[in-house]
């Protein structure tokens, strides 16, 4: 008889507070090593690709390999700059946050390139589900600062009428569909959005993004379902940022396989990708939107990274996690790697970098003047109470009325 | 028309009058729902606009909010309501707060079809009604006719509601008016004057009661299978009841309510649902806020009791028009 030796078994990060971080668990394969399949490849030819780790960018900054997009000047430029504004942005409306001007904020550090780059690598018109830390996808898509600060100030000119928490932003014009707080929910939305495109022939594709914690919700596997059984046309990106608020990756189930090998079991081509490298991420997002333009179907894309930062400005990473992990991450800062890839190639220097930086500090700096014009959560104009009663139908039934009434509103 | 023939004529009319109309669910494709509502609606109008989905609620309704952002008008079957439950998050969390939470940019103009409550033997998860669930969020409508006419009016004013609406359908009731007699065989539609359900658009709107018996000795507010039961009960006891068929419990008819009670000055809340915190307790506040100085009596809730529901004991725990007629002349002599 054997021994009994059941235990079970509670995953724990390799190391915690006050201990030397230790990032040897992760393999950095060296960059162009991948192969890029052709774009109507056979799903059960690239099920290793789940595994692998595609990378554009060696460590001096070159771009290697088959998934090298070959992108202009211009193209790197808009991409870089776009990074670049939304860490600024995140950087003032941090600060704001800590003055009092709102209740919350969540920063995107660290994982610029996994919006910025997907937003280019789309087109316009196809419909972002995003999760709550793609604000680079509004910056990408030129959406008004000034628009994304009113939302976070609950203001007078907050098009959502002060009803969301910030950075729960929606923006139908520029394709950005409202982040909920339930995690999760927007990805089998995004798959229905797809499949009503796909029936009305339409071009247009649907991306979503979830992070790799919101993976063990039940939405995933609802959208991974629909995704595969309707064949939609959507990008399914899970952003494996390492860390679920306090819970590493491992307490998501990542430890045993990669979260990119989820789709495998649908019978969905998952692709396994640096994400703090904006090449390789427009490369693959570019990749999987043809093929679901070109009625291939869904894909999954693991973008690997690293949330640099808190989860929230209510967090305090340094109660769970080595403050000085985020320097020990092996895969760089997106920003500082696209750089060094333009500087390297002559299209860019140290100096237009550190001018444009200057620059768009002041973008951000005048558009927050003229947010805080329109009021802050805390002063200012606001919108009229009595719109809280609005849109809850789309005609206001009698009970609501009356309640209205019963407010004084 | 029977209730299942009204349901279908009502989903083939919306599927003809408007191209967004998508229609889909478990087994609603190729074979038409296990209760038959969608009988040949693939056949006619093609497999892209009625198709089979897999067993994941959550999925479909998450699914229909989706195509209902890109601009469809989806209408999704949740086979059984007491299957309703995993979907509860996008029903509550996303497609109630669609429109407030986009400001407006956004809504979701969702029918989500599904058969509830007892008399068919289905024990605790085939009898469930958890309309109440659904009328406590803000956001929802929900809806519960009780005859072919009202089932095919309804149907198409809630697929035609920009808002999500539930769509509770009495399964007891779909091939006949039962009035809560279980040891006598019911009547067919055919012989009831709402089966007779006109073959083209109609629609009966949205937060509109029906006085189905007018009375003046006590007011029995009713939705669903209990409407028939009520009316027997009011037959059966000899008190002359008016008996009001709710059809639309959010948004709710108080006007009709109050106008009623306040003459009658008796009440009787009558449903299927469990009793705490059923929406019996809504009707029972609401009656009290509105018309505490014109009652004679207390007001009486008959519920199915507050346990799960029992396979053996089915007609033990169906509020039927024995109980009914109990209670009514309890409030008639107070």
């Amino acid at each position: 008889m054997l021994k009994n030796s059941s235990r079970l078994h509670i995953p724990e990060p390799g190391c915690r507070p006050g201990e030397t971080p230790d990032m040897s668990h992760i393999t950095v394969p060296p960059a162009g090593e991948v192969r890029r399949p052709a774009e109507d490849v056979d799903p059960a030819e690239i099920r290793d690709l789940a595994w692998a780790l595609i990378r554009v960018l060696d460590d001096g900054g070159n771009p290697v390999g088959d998934w090298n997009p070959g992108l202009s000047a211009d193209a790197l430029e808009k991409g870089l700059r776009a990074m670049m504004l939304t860490r600024a942005y995140d950087a003032r409306m941090v600060r704001v946050q800590r003055q009092g001007k709102t209740s919350f904020y969540m920063k995107s550090t660290g994982e610029e390139a996994v919006a910025v780059a997907a937003a280019l690598a789309l087109e316009y018109g196809d419909m972002c589900f995003p999760t709550y830390r793609q604000q680079g996808l509004l910056v990408a898509r030129d959406w008004p600062l000034v628009d994304m600060m009113n939302q976070v100030y609950s203001n007078s000119r907050d098009r959502l009428k002060g009803r969301q928490m910030p950075v729960f932003y929606s923006s139908r014009e520029a394709g950005f569909f409202s982040i909920s707080g339930n995690l999760g929910t927007q990805y089998s939305q995004a798959v229905g959005w797809a499949m009503a495109s796909a029936a009305d022939s339409d071009s247009r594709i649907a991306a979503a993004w979830i992070g790799e914690g919101a993976t063990a919700e039940g939405d995933f596997h609802h959208a991974l379902t629909f995704a595969s059984v309707y064949q939609a046309p959507v990008v399914l990106n899970i952003v494996n940022n390492q860390w679920a608020i306090s819970s590493f990756s491992g307490i998501a189930g990542g430890e045993r396989t990669t979260f990119a090998s989820r789709g495998l079991g649908y019978g969905i081509p998952s692709l396994r990708v640096d994400g703090n490298d904006f090449l390789a991420v427009y490369a693959v997002t570019r990749w999987a939107a043809n093929r679901a333009r070109s009625g291939l179907g869904p894909t999954v894309i693991e973008l690997f990274t690293y949330r640099a930062e808190g989860h929230s400005t209510s967090d305090d990473p340094s109660k769970y996690r080595p403050g000085t992990e985020a320097a020990v991450w092996p895969l760089g800062d997106p920003i500082e790697r696209l750089k060094a890839h333009m500087i390297g190639a002559g299209l860019w220097s140290e100096d237009q970098h550190a001018a444009l930086e200057r620059e768009l500090e002041e973008v951000v700096r005048a558009a927050g003047k003229e947010s805080e014009s329109y009021g802050t959560l805390k002063e200012g104009a606001r919108i009229p109470a009595s719109t809280m009663f609005d849109d809850v139908y789309k005609e206001m039934p009698p009970h609501l009325v009356e309640q209205r009434k019963q407010a004084g509103l | 028309m029977n209730m299942i023939e009204a349901l279908n004529s009502a989903m083939d009319v919306a599927l003809t009058r408007d191209p967004a109309v998508t229609i889909f669910g478990q087994d609603v494709g190729y074979f038409g729902g296990v209760f038959r509502a969608t009988d040949g609606l693939q056949r006619k109008h093609g497999l892209t606009r009625v198709f089979d989905a897999p067993i994941s609620e959550g999925g479909i309704v998450a699914v229909a909010v989706g195509m209902g952002a890109y601009g469809k008008r989806p209408v999704v079957e949740i086979q059984f309501a007491d299957y309703i439950y995993p979907a509860t998050d996008q029903l509550i969390s996303e497609a109630a707060r669609m429109r407030y939470r986009t400001g407006g940019e956004w809504w979701s103009p969702i029918t989500v079809r599904s058969p509830y409550g007892g008399g068919i033997y289905g024990g605790q998860t085939h009898s469930q009604s958890p309309e109440g669930i659904f009328t406590h969020v803000a956001g929802l409508k929900t809806v519960i006719p009780s005859n072919p006419y009202d089932a095919k009016g309804l149907l198409i004013a809630a697929i035609e509601d920009d808002d999500p609406v539930l769509f509770f359908e009495p399964k007891r009731l779909y091939n006949g008016p039962f009035d809560g007699h279980h040891d006598k065989p019911v009547e067919p539609w055919s012989k009831h004057p709402a089966s007779e359900v006109p073959e083209g658009h109609y629609v009966v709107p949205l937060g509109k009661a029906n006085i189905v018996r007018a009375g003046n000795a006590v007011t029995v507010l009713a939705y669903g299978t209990m409407v028939h039961v009520a009316l027997a009960a009011a037959q059966e006891t000899g008190i002359d009841a008016e008996v009001i068929d709710l059809r639309t419990l959010m948004p709710l008819d108080l006007e009709t309510i109050t106008r009623s009670v306040s003459r009658t000055g008796r009440c009787v809340v009558v449903h299927e649902a469990t009793r705490t915190c059923g929406f019996g307790a809504e009707l029972a506040a609401l009656v009290q806020e509105h018309c505490f100085f014109d009652l004679e009596a207390p007001i009486e809730r008959v519920t199915g009791w507050d346990t799960p529901y029992p396979h053996a004991f089915e007609w033990e725990y169906f509020p039927g028009p024995k109980r009914v007629g109990e209670a009514l002349r309890r409030t008639v002599e107070a």
